[in-house]
This record gives structure tokens, C-alpha cells and sequence, in this order.
């Protein structure tokens, strides 16, 4: 065929046209699927917060057994075994004395009510978390509220997480846990052997509506809250008190603070 | 030619050695399993989605609500005729289909899919 400017001005016109058209197309098409598909929601009732925060007062802590509770309810509910072999174990939260939690801040003459006391220890779903940036599959990761979650079915077990975490808030399954858990709660599962496993600030229990376990039986102990809201409980408390937080000069942001 | 008969014997050995799972097995395939539905699921009436997708699809969909539980935090599920559910495994799939030997593995294994879900899901009915 004889190429003219006349045929070439026609078959470019008709292509515009048919260009032009698609997007007014699928307009169409969407529009008419949206009506039967599947959405996904959030639920009513769940708590939400731009950044979640923890404050723990522990002027209330009158002995350890204060603690042994927090761990008892967290651990029950999330399926957590209880390994006797402390190369094995698996802990959320757990108890640490004064010198171990903040070892920059005691010293041998430090006075007697912190050279005795206990305190509780768990993730500090850190601002900045290394355990997340060292990761190799995105299996640990920040949710958009500030928890540092954790996707069991992509962890390969490698323990970056483990060497990268300053607060050895993460534990390794060395074993098939199933046998040492006391109780099985069936509405959370449990781990297998070969994933790390941490504190996910109960994020499952935020979801309908609860505080976390720790919280709601520690008996004011914890206080749980946004930290971005002035009003929540635990700005409340941060502007009234004087807090600290566990090794804070690594720069990683802990969001759990200490009431000494 | 002198070898004739040893290669016609060798090839025969490896021809008969290599399609020893065929003839062994012919006339032995195993029946199309028969999916067993629990007395809850059948009062329902109706999966999350239609049938044919929910028989086609379900690994999408799981792998669907396990995202979005686990990355967005976003547990209710709302299907196309309004319905809401709440997207858990042990509870809202094992709640209806609570025998998971007859609904799951029947199938499972006749197709040789080995499923990982049970090393941490729990199933009810194994730790009742």
C-alpha cells in the first residue's frame, strides 16, 4: 500500500481515539466489580494508636512475684514453653535485676533499694529497631503503630535479630516447643523449632479491644498507651516523672520507659 | 554384531526397570477422595466465598488473610454478600470444618501437598 500523508493522518487519528478510550473503560469496569468484592476491614472495637508506649513504675514492684505474674499471663496466652535448660529458653517478658537491666546506670555502691530490686524486662518496640534492619526476609518488621512485629511463617531462623537486638528481648526455638508448653491455648499458635520468637506488645489483644496481657494483671504496675496522644496515661506519667530507658545511647528509641 | 543379544538383553532390563512404576501400578489409581463435610459446615450452607472458588482458591485467600492479619493488622473479613468473619485459621476455618483428617488431608494427600500450617496452628481437635 502507498503510504500518503492523508492515510497516515487517518490511522493516527483512529489510534488517539482508541488510546484515549481505555481509561474511560476501566473506570467502567472497576466500577461495576466493586460492588461484590470482598473488603477488609479493621475491627471496631480494636485499639489503635500512632505509637505505642509503655511506662513502667517500678516504685509499685514490691517483689518479684509482682513480675512472675506478668510473665504467667503472657506467656499462658501466647503459647510461650517453659524450658528448664537456660540455653533453651524461650521468654516475652521476664525479670532482671536492677545492675542487668541498666548496667551503665548501677555501680557497686549503688543504694540498696535498687541493688535489690527486680524488674521487668520485654521488647522495647524500639523507634529505630535493629532487629528489623538486619533482618534477610522482612520476617520482623515495624507495623504502622509503632510495633515491632514478627512474621513467623517468613522467619528462616538465621538469628541476625538475635545478635542484632541490644536487650536480648528475642528468644530462639532450639527445640520443637509443643511438649514444654504447660497449657495450649488454642486461639494463638505456637512456634516450631528453628524460629525466633519475641513480645509482639499483644497485638492480637489490641485488636478486639483488650490491653495487653502484662498490662491488665500487673495492677498499675504497667501503664500502656500512645505516645503521640498528650492525654494517654503514659504521657501522663512521662510528664510527671522522671523515667529512663534501657541503653539509650545505642540510639535505637526504646518505647518503654522506666520509673525509678 | 557378536553382541547382539547382550544389548538387546540390557535394553530390555533398562526399558523394563524405567517403566516399572507405570506397569506396577496400572490398574491400581487410587479413587478421587471424597471430601467429608462436618455437621456445622453443612448447616452453614455457605464457605466464605463461593464453592468453586473456595476449592480452587482457598490457598490465595489464606495466604490473603495471613497478610493482612499479620502486616496490617486487619482481621475482619467482609465477603461479597455482606457477611462479616473474623480471618483466623483455628478459629473461623476449623471452627465450621472441624475435621480437618477428613476435609483437609483427604485431599492433601492424594495430590501429595504436604501442609506446614499445623507445626504452629493448632488444631482443636488434636489438643482437646
Amino acid at each position: 500500500m502507498e503510504s500518503r500523508r492523508r492515510s497516515f493522518l487517518k490511522i493516527a487519528g483512529v489510534s488517539a481515539l482508541g488510546l484515549g478510550l481505555r481509561p474511560v473503560l476501566d473506570v467502567f469496569a472497576s466500577s461495576g466489580a466493586q460492588g461484590d468484592a470482598p473488603q477488609v476491614l479493621e475491627n471496631e472495637k480494636a485499639l489503635s494508636a500512632k505509637q505505642w508506649a509503655m511506662v513502667i513504675d517500678t516504685r509499685h514492684i514490691r517483689s518479684i512475684g509482682d513480675i512472675e505474674v506478668m510473665m504467667a499471663a503472657c506467656h499462658r496466652i501466647h503459647n510461650v514453653p517453659l524450658l528448664a535448660n537456660k540455653n533453651h529458653e524461650v521468654k516475652w517478658i521476664w525479670a532482671e535485676r536492677f545492675k542487668h537491666a541498666f548496667p551503665a546506670k548501677a555501680h557497686e555502691y549503688v543504694n540498696e533499694k535498687l541493688s535489690d530490686l527486680s524488674l521487668p524486662v520485654l521488647c522495647n518496640h524500639c523507634e529505630n529497631p535493629p532487629c528489623v534492619r538486619v533482618c534477610p526476609t522482612q520476617a520482623t518488621f515495624k507495623r504502622p503503630d509503632g510495633i515491632v512485629s514478627m512474621d513467623y511463617h517468613r522467619c528462616i531462623g538465621c538469628r541476625f535479630c538475635m545478635a542484632a537486638c541490644p536487650y536480648g528481648s528475642r528468644s530462639f526455638n532450639f527445640r520443637d516447643p509443643r511438649p514444654f508448653i504447660p497449657k495450649i491455648d488454642s486461639h494463638f499458635p505456637t512456634r516450631m523449632m528453628g524460629v525466633v520468637e519475641k513480645c509482639n506488645f499483644c497485638a492480637e489483644r489490641l485488636a478486639v479491644g483488650k490491653m495487653p496481657a502484662c498490662v491488665a494483671v500487673s495492677g498499675g504496675i504497667l501503664t500502656f498507651g500512645d505516645l503521640e496522644d498528650p492525654e494517654s496515661g503514659v504521657r501522663k506519667l512521662l510528664k510527671s516523672h522522671y523515667t529512663i530507658r534501657r541503653r539509650q545511647s545505642l540510639g535505637t528509641g526504646p518505647r518503654v520507659y522506666y520509673i525509678i | 554384531m557378536n553382541d547382539k543379544y547382550k544389548i538387546y538383553t540390557g535394553l530390555f532390563i533398562f526399558i523394563a526397570m524405567v517403566t516399572f512404576p507405570f506397569w506396577y501400578n496400572l490398574g491400581k489409581a487410587a479413587p478421587v477422595p471424597e471430601i467429608k463435610l462436618s455437621e456445622k459446615a453443612k448447616a452453614a450452607g455457605a464457605c466464605v466465598r463461593p464453592v468453586a472458588y473456595m476449592k480452587t482458591q482457598h490457598m490465595t485467600l489464606l495466604d490473603a488473610w495471613r497478610d493482612s492479619v499479620v502486616r496490617d493488622g486487619k482481621r475482619a473479613y467482609v465477603n461479597g454478600s455482606g457477611k462479616e468473619f473474623r480471618m483466623s485459621l483455628t478459629d473461623t476455618c476449623l471452627g465450621c470444618h472441624s475435621e480437618r483428617a477428613a476435609f483437609c488431608d483427604r485431599c492433601h494427600n492424594y495430590v501429595s501437598v504436604k501442609l506446614d500450617c499445623w507445626n504452629c496452628h493448632i488444631d482443636p481437635k488434636e489438643n482437646a
